[in-house]
């Protein structure tokens, strides 16, 4: 069982949480033109890293906020949880 | 190479055993191959042979990282089966059916193909309509396929709870009666021997660190054993195919996620079918040695952990239980987890790439293991020709470009989602 520290309601276990994918993904700017290529990195293309990634959560059973976290897919270590408009260093 | 065979067992039987020839050979990896394939697992295995076989190129090596068959195709759940209802799916799964039906007189290697039939449950009026319906695309393609009423299910697995009350009721199921399991490892084994008995090289504990590209065509690959040439490069390695992809400069439609599955203590037998629990995700069969092979679900998280997290199993099991509650009698002998090639719409890639001379094999989702003949045989196709074949034409990588997806689940995009 994997331990996240929700930023909003503190240390909950995994099952508390639903998981969103990589945060790292931006929808592209509707107000000029886009490219397939770009509608394709950001629907489909993942670098899926191996190592430290950054990834959505929601904390679905408990404050339902969306979170980021910084965690190692090779190892599951979280380095870093963050609220969903927080930078990420 | 030695035949397998009875009378070479019994002449052996008077060395006890000892004179038997290496089924294959660890040769140091040579400056230059026409056909490289990274990835030494059940489809690279495949692709090796058949492309030795069928197109009579035989200078290939088989790069592996570790040892052949150590990932998936010595962890999977050993299905085999072909009831898809997309075309894309049906037809290639139906081809690979045949390969799988004359796999042991073909490698002279004893794979216990056992086409026991698999069910999958129907717990609604609804999802008996929509096995009609793909029961019905399976018959157009040639596949065999049953639907079953609560009745006929019974019969076949009586183990399995069908009281009034439960919260899942039994309605019905579709049946693929030629569908089954085999011995996983025996199908890398036996695609290895075969392979390395037609002069391909298997080059174990040799890991890719890098590629040789200029101009747009690949010259060769960098490993841990020195650099190699190839005319050609193949890459055959599920999970780790996004790692090798970011030396390529490549972002694919693919994330690598965790499956775990497990058995039970062995047991009298009880199950002679595959059966899959239809209100979620669980799947179920019964081993030679009599263990419970039991899978399910994905752990839900990118992982590259090859071991798998305790909440996923235990949401699995319970799955299992609310369908066979005898389940729950059992101990849990061994559990173990592999990591996956999720492709974004759930089906498998089997393609050149915008690099000249790189071929590319992934995309599996759960469900690599049965798909290895037709995998190894399409692609060594793909490779010696240099154009995909008509059974793998779908399985294209621009196809999340064109929005010809193959969503077999009506999942969409992330198919883990689910």
């Amino acid at each position: 069982m994997l331990y996240i520290k929700c930023p909003h309601c503190g240390m909950r276990p995994q099952i508390e949480f639903s998981y969103g994918g990589d945060a790292s993904v931006k929808r592209p700017e509707l107000n000029k033109e886009i490219s397939d290529q770009e509608w394709d990195d950001f629907v489909y293309n993942r670098k899926s890293l191996r190592g430290k990634h950054l990834e959505l959560w929601q904390h679905i059973s408990g404050c339902r906020q969306w979170i980021k976290i910084e965690r190692d897919t090779a190892t599951h270590e979280i380095f870093k949880t963050f609220k969903a408009d927080e930078e990420v260093a | 190479m030695q035949k397998y065979s009875i009378f070479n067992l019994v002449k052996n039987a008077f060395s006890n055993h000892q004179n038997w020839d290496l089924a294959w050979k660890d040769p140091e990896p040579k400056e230059e191959y026409d056909v490289v394939i990274i990835g030494g697992g059940g489809h690279g295995l495949a692709t090796a042979y058949y492309l030795a076989k069928e197109h009579n190129i035989t200078k290939v090596a088989i790069i592996e990282k570790g040892w052949i068959g150590g990932g998936n195709v010595g962890r999977n759940t050993t299905i085999i089966r072909s009831n898809y209802m997309h075309d894309e799916n049906g037809l290639f799964s139906e081809f690979g059916m045949d390969l799988w039906r004359k796999m042991s007189q073909d490698l002279n290697y004893n794979v216990m193909f056992s086409p026991r039939g698999i069910i999958n449950l129907a717990h609604s009026d609804a999802q008996m309509n929509v096995y009609a319906r793909r029961g019905n695309s399976m018959r157009l393609n040639g596949i065999d396929a049953v639907l079953l009423n609560r009745e006929e299910v019974k019969e076949i697995i009586p183990m399995a709870d069908f009281s009034e009350n439960v919260r899942f009721p039994i309605f019905g199921g579709l049946m693929q009666p030629s569908a089954g399991t085999a011995r996983h490892d025996a199908v890398a084994w036996g695609y290895a021997r075969q392979a390395d008995d037609m002069g391909v090289d298997i080059i174990q504990n040799c890991e890719v660190i890098g590629f040789d590209v200029s101009a747009g065509k690949i010259n060769g690959i960098r490993t841990s054993r020195g650099n190699i040439k190839a005319k050609k490069v193949g890459l055959c390695v599920a999970g780790s195919t996004n790692i090798l992809a970011e030396k390529l400069n490549m972002t694919l439609p693919i994330e690598t996620h965790l499956l775990q599955a497990c058995v039970s203590e062995p047991v009298k037998p009880v199950l002679d079918s595959v059966v899959t629990f239809g209100a979620g995700h669980f799947y179920i069969s019964q081993s030679d040695k009599g263990e419970m092979v039991m899978g399910g679900d994905l752990d839900g998280y990118n992982s590259y952990a090859q071991r798998g997290n305790l909440p996923t199993l235990q949401h699995v099991l319970t799955e299992g239980i609310a369908m066979m509650p005898f389940l729950s009698k059992l101990k849990m002998l061994r559990t173990w987890g592999g990591i996956m090639d999720m492709s974004m719409d759930g089906s498998p890639i089997i393609d050149k790439t915008h690099i000249d001379g790189l071929y590319l094999n992934c995309g599996w989702c759960y469900g690599g293991f049965k798909a290895t003949p037709a995998s190894g045989w399409t692609f060594a196709h793909t490779i010696a020709q240099d154009r995909v074949h008509e059974l793998n034409a779908g399985y294209s990588l621009n196809r999340f470009n064109t929005g010809h997806l193959i969503d077999e689940k009506g999942l969409g995009t992330k198919t883990w989602i689910s």
